[in-house]
């Protein structure tokens, strides 16, 4: 299979590459401070999510993670969030 | 001299007089070390995300100044001392920031939503 074939051909589970978010010219710097921006980056039980996922850069994966590390210790950002104090509130299961 | 950021957190309890005073303490305690204050920001009583020494609530301040290092370690070591400062974080920049940090935008809004609550009640 050539190059030029590849868009002809269906695939099923093809994925288009996801770019780095804090990689370009416009990209937001990583700023501890900024918890709007960081809570996009933690899971609802308050985990940090992988790089796997939201495709941050390994470089930029790092900044990230001690970011929220000191959001985490400045009280901005919870360690952990239990599903009863999530702020909008889960359907319960029936 | 490098610019450091610091900031500090304090308890609820205190008014706003009462953690401006805390703030220019500390600014003396920098400037008596041959630093230099460039910005003071006040973020007002925020909710923590999770309990500090049981209190629910803090008072925010953030100081950015350029000052020798020695100066750091004394402030941290005085606000560590001080029963009103509940944690306090100090930070290297590479450059002093231009204009307000992201707190004090999304503070702007919050204080909206506030008063427009006040209005309403």
């Amino acid at each position: 299979m050539s190059a030029a074939d590849v868009p002809t051909v269906k695939r099923p589970f093809f994925r288009r590459k996801k770019t780095c978010p804090f990689t370009g010219p416009y990209a937001p710097a990583i700023d501890w401070k900024d918890t709007k921006t960081l809570s996009r980056y933690i899971s609802e039980r308050g985990k940090i999510i992988p790089s796997r996922i939201t495709a941050v850069s390994q470089k930029k994966q790092r900044e990230l993670a001690k970011a929220i590390k000191r959001a985490r210790f400045m009280g901005l950002l919870p360690y952990v969030q239990t599903e009863t104090e999530q702020r909008p509130a889960r359907p319960p299961r029936s | 001299m490098p610019t450091y950021e610091t900031v500090f957190m304090t308890r609820q309890d205190l008014t706003e007089g009462q953690v401006k005073d805390l703030t220019d303490k500390y600014a003396k305690v920098i400037t008596d070390q041959g630093g230099k204050i460039l910005k003071t920001e006040q973020w007002g009583l925020r909710t923590l995300a999770y309990k500090i020494n049981k209190a629910r609530k803090a008072n925010y301040t953030l100081v950015e100044f350029e000052a020798p290092g020695a100066a750091v370690i004394e402030l941290e070591r005085l606000m560590r001392i001080d029963e009103d400062v509940m944690r306090c974080l100090s930070l290297r920049l590479d450059a002093p920031t231009e204009g307000p940090s992201v707190m004090m935008e999304k503070n702007r809004d919050r204080d909206d939503d506030t008063t427009m609550k006040k209005e309403a009640a």
